[in-house]
């Protein structure tokens, strides 16, 4: 009974948290200066079709640096806490169709997480999305086959090298451009806009964000499902 | 119009968020919670914010309820052990 008193009184300071917010919400009808800026600059300094990408690779590219960091703590803890024992009970075998669409589907799957954070800059999506479609890929081979071992030198290999690049490119921003210019796009030729190869280095950072993300998400599945 | 869509997804979304907590059973819980995720990925695109959509369906939906179903599997397997 205690406990329930608490919980209510606990949502009520919660309501009366938030209800200021309620009291004075109104909606916009232009954009705030920051946010013009960025519309404005995504398009005519860095040449971006998606102003989201813009945001998260480019004006705030130290907090995605940042997320992508906090991942790989993740998934070393996960690595840790969750070492491999021998399998106890023999795991049963997956369906006849689950097997052959697996096969069919993992190649179209990957395909399209490729395409996500490769156009990140032109389509919605980006580096996150495309590595979480590439791990769905991985996570079908898993239903399909329990047994299945994956190669942990490569995986490992492709998480150090994008992780590492990544940073590169950051550097590459203070060395050839000047201060104030970590992580910034322009080291490339910006090209045409609208093109697959323009907008500086934002492919080429999303696509690595992209490699990163999926193979990192791809060993937690492995350490988590795997018998 | 999409005043309307938006309220009743969002009373799903309440339903199946009571479901998640008070069902039994625990995997009919893990999916109901994967419903809210759905939901909020389809008012997400209503709401003219695709990228965010994407996420929410990708890690919100899928990667998280996956995960979710593991771990259960994983707990489950522990009890027949001891």
């Amino acid at each position: 009974m205690i406990k329930r008193i608490f919980i209510l009184l606990a949502l009520l300071g919660l309501v009366l948290m938030f209800l200021p917010f309620l009291k004075d919400f109104d909606f916009h009808e232009e954009l705030s200066d920051l946010s013009s800026q960025y519309v404005e600059g995504s398009i005519k300094d860095l040449n971006t079709q998606n102003v989201v990408t813009s945001v998260i690779v480019t004006y705030r590219g130290l907090d995605t640096l940042g997320e992508v960091t906090v991942l790989f703590l993740a998934t070393a803890g996960v690595g840790f806490l969750l070492r491999k024992k021998k399998a106890s009970l023999k795991p049963r075998r997956s369906s006849e169709l689950l097997q052959t669409a697996s096969q069919f589907l993992f190649v179209l799957i990957i395909l399209t997480g490729i395409y996500i954070f490769t156009h990140g800059h032109l389509t919605p999506g980006g580096g996150f999305q495309g590595g979480v479609l590439i791990t769905t890929a991985f996570l079908l081979l898993i239903l399909a086959d329990v047994n299945l071992k994956f190669n942990h030198s490569i995986l490992h290999f492709v998480e150090s090298f994008s992780g590492a690049f990544y940073v590169m490119i950051g550097l590459f921003g203070l060395l050839l451009i000047g201060m104030n210019s970590f992580l910034d796009p322009a080291i490339l030729p910006l090209g045409k806009f609208g093109n697959l190869l323009s907008a500086g280095a934002i492919p080429i950072i999303y696509s690595l964000v992209g490699l990163k993300v999926g193979s990192e998400l791809t060993t937690i599945l492995d350490k988590m499902g795997g018998e | 119009m999409i005043s309307i869509i938006i309220i009743v997804l969002g009373i799903i979304m309440i339903v199946a968020a009571f479901l998640a907590i008070h069902l039994k059973n625990l995997l009919s819980a893990i999916i109901s919670a994967g419903v809210i995720s759905l939901l909020a990925s389809v008012i997400y695109l209503l709401l003219a914010a695709p990228d965010v959509a994407m996420t929410e369906a990708a890690i919100g939906s899928g990667l998280t309820t996956i995960i979710f179903i593991f771990t259960l599997k994983k707990i489950k397997r522990g009890d027949l052990d001891d």
